[in-house]
């Protein structure tokens, strides 16, 4: 394989962190209470392996009519006053949320949890263009504070302690000190009830977007984002343009699942569609609702029909806690905005098959992330053929000419007799020589034994038996 | 409007190429169900929920002791609002938010403290010093102990998330088994004409964020009682 800089710094932090007991035991602790959530959570369906079916089903439909869908969301939300933006990429899209936030004069923004803000870096233009923006999602607060992308889609700041929580909060906000989550919680429900209350822009994203009626639902268990969508001026919606479900109703399949796969709970605490702006008669809620509808290379995704199940993933992140790769390089050494079995399948696409093709090798194609899924796509057999795009297009000359030799000798008996016995002398000789630069066999003997060649051939035994 | 076209173009050129039917791995003959058929069953693979109002009653009660809920049903509205006049007794409300409904008659008077009425807008700092936010709903859900709630029903955006503690009036009758009926009461109820917020309370607001460490009060309200009649 051919390596990008991408991939060597990959290399180079999964190598890391694998070797970071500490880092492990904290990601490993906090799996093993979700895991545990979850599986208690799933026993109380009456069919969850129906409820995945159906959902993987309403998911392709979605996908599969997309346009008629988009087209229909579009028109209903216009209808309710929203206005609706469309951007084909990274940058239409910041210059169109910046263009609603410049035109009202806005200074702070509160942002509740937006993962399309992470992949078009919107925090960085709005920053850049002179704005004051806060994230109000607790751990995303944390990782805001701390200048460092989150962790983990789900739970953003999974890799912190509340040691470090504490010491972060006491050089950046000036708090003192405690060990107590709950305190610490208090301390960032203080700081950010102010920027709800003065900022003039609320910008959220959306787990699904209802064509039938035109809503954006957002789930979350904060209430940050309720309050980024009723106490601001303008409430801004940043969204993929796969999130669309045809009907209401179909929410009260997938609200549940979504809970339940990604947090081991029955309901998330708030899940709430947003259907526009203040209508006539209500009492508060923002007098311009927004929608930008993100492309960003979806359609490349969606451009190849053996993958694109990838589009029916509604981020609920169970393919992160399941993924033993995860649970040991940990979510910042993908480099990317979606980490995990997920993100190795879709980042190639979305950002490029020559920088991230090495994410499609971080699996070892086990099949939990598939198995977890629920909306059942594909996953690893989708890393497989990664594994075959990416060689496809990028073959590696000496690779190519290892396997064709092997292939020679698998092909001619004597020769790979012959390849035994030099095996069995060599092996004679090889610790001499284990470990160290002219070691042929380095890359496997650095972190493992090399297996032994046995004294005896299978032919040799048969020849030789009474 | 350009871009518009050309994100709908490239979408359409994309699925020119079908994609195999989900499930093709694991079970080659699976279709896709009609969406009618598959709205059907939901009901039967999620959570179940017992037939009778009692069965309601107690699977929102364990809900609700699971979710940090404080669920206390009572039999006549009278109750209910003396329940609420306790709770602030207890806890040294000074000021609360409101909103008109039916549902809510009575309580001003009842609790004798000043009350910010939400209808036709009121000051965001104002409801900020509440101690509490006391509103209807349009439904509570007994398979997720969630309480159903849209701008239209409880006093607009804020009142059920702003003030420290969310105080909910409900009836028995208001009670629905799961949320395929949940839906098909906003439904049946807004078809046409929807609030612009729908939202579906499910215990007081909650954080896992530090060390997956359950903490309630993250940025919403610390306490949710539902008062039942």
């Amino acid at each position: 394989m051919s390596t990008t800089q991408t991939a060597a710094d990959f290399k180079k932090n999964a190598t890391t962190l694998t070797a970071d007991l500490r880092h492990r035991s904290l990601i490993k602790g906090a799996l093993k209470k979700y895991e545990v959530a979850r599986d208690a959570r799933k026993s109380r369906f009456q069919d969850w392996q129906a409820a995945r079916q159906s959902a993987a089903e309403i998911k392709w439909d979605a996908v599969n009519h997309l346009d008629t869908h988009l087209v229909e969301l579009a028109k209903n939300l216009e209808a309710r006053g929203t206005q609706v933006h469309w951007a084909g990429n990274a940058e239409q899209a910041r210059e169109i949320i910046l263009g609603v936030v410049r035109k009202h004069n806005a200074r702070s923004i509160v942002k509740s949890k937006v993962m399309t803000g992470e992949e078009i870096h919107l925090n960085d233009a709005l920053e850049k263009a002179g704005f004051d923006v806060v994230e109000s999602d607790l751990g995303e607060y944390i990782v805001q504070l701390r200048h460092e992308p989150p962790y983990h889609f789900v739970f953003p700041a999974m890799h912190l302690t509340r040691g470090e929580i504490s010491k972060l909060f006491t050089e950046k906000l000036g708090t003192a000190p405690t060990d107590s989550p709950e305190e610490l919680t208090m301390i960032a429900r203080r700081v950010l009830r102010d920027k709800y209350v003065n900022a003039d822009i609320g910008i959220s994203g959306a787990n699904f977007a209802i064509a039938e009626t035109g809503m954006i639902s957002i789930t979350e268990n904060e209430g940050n984002a309720r309050l980024t969508c009723a106490l601001p001026k303008v409430h801004i919606v940043l969204m993929g343009i796969e999130k669309v479900l045809p009907k209401l109703e179909d929410l009260a399949l997938f609200l549940p699942m979504l809970a339940t796969a990604g947090a081991g709970q029955t309901l998330t605490g708030y899940n709430t569609m947003y259907g526009g702006p203040r209508q006539p008669g209500e009492a508060d809620g923002p007098l311009e609702m927004h929608v930008v509808l993100l492309d960003n290379k979806r359609t490349t995704l969606m451009a190849d029909p053996e993958q694109r199940d990838a589009l029916h993933c509604m981020r609920c992140g169970a393919c992160l806690n399941v993924c033993p790769i995860y649970k040991n390089i940990g979510g910042h050494t993908y480099g990317c905005t979606y980490q995990g079995p997920i993100g190795a399948v879709i980042t190639p696409h979305l950002c490029g098959m020559a920088d991230w093709k090495h994410l499609s090798f971080a699996s070892s194609l086990c099949g939990a992330c598939t198995q977890n899924c629920p909306v059942k796509i594909d996953l690893h057999h989708h890393l497989l053929q990664g594994r075959r795009n990416a060689m496809a297009r990028n073959p590696v000359w000496w690779e190519k000419l290892a396997f064709q030799a092997l292939a020679f000798l698998f092909n001619h008996a004597p020769l790979f007799s012959l390849g035994m016995k030099l095996g069995r002398i060599g092996q004679i000789f090889h610790p001499l020589i284990k470990g160290t630069p002219v070691d042929p066999a380095i890359a496997w003997t650095k972190s493992r034994e090399l297996p032994k060649v046995a004294p005896q051939t299978f032919r040799e035994w048969w020849q030789n038996r009474k | 409007m350009n871009e518009r076209e050309n994100i709908l173009g490239r979408i359409r050129e994309a699925l020119s190429v079908p994609a195999p039917v989900p499930g093709a791995h694991d079970h080659p003959s699976a279709h896709p169900a009609s969406e009618a058929e598959a709205a059907k069953h939901i009901g039967e693979w999620l959570p179940s929920v017992g037939p009778s109002l009692e069965d309601r009653i107690e699977l929102f009660r364990s809900n609700s002791a699971d979710l940090k809920t404080d669920f206390r049903l009572v039999n006549s509205r009278e109750e209910a609002l003396a329940q609420v006049k306790e709770i602030a007794a207890s806890e040294g409300w000074k000021k609360v938010a409101s909103h008109a409904d039916p549902m809510l008659e009575g309580i001003d008077a009842a609790l004798g403290l000043p009350v910010l009425k939400t209808d036709g807008g009121y000051n965001v700092c104002d409801m900020e010093q509440c101690d509490a936010g006391i509103s209807a709903c349009d439904a509570l859900v007994a398979q997720t102990g969630s309480v159903l709630v849209t701008s239209r029903s409880a006093g607009g955006r804020a009142l059920s998330v702003l003030p420290p503690h969310h105080v909910v009036i409900a009836r028995r009758d208001q009670l629905v088994p799961d949320l395929p009926a949940a839906f098909a009461l906003l439904k049946q109820k807004y078809a046409g004409n929807y609030p612009s917020l729908i939202s579906f309370i499910t215990g007081p607001s909650r954080t896992g964020d530090i060390e997956r460490i359950l903490v309630l009060g993250a940025h919403g309200p610390k306490k949710v009682t539902v008062v039942c009649y």
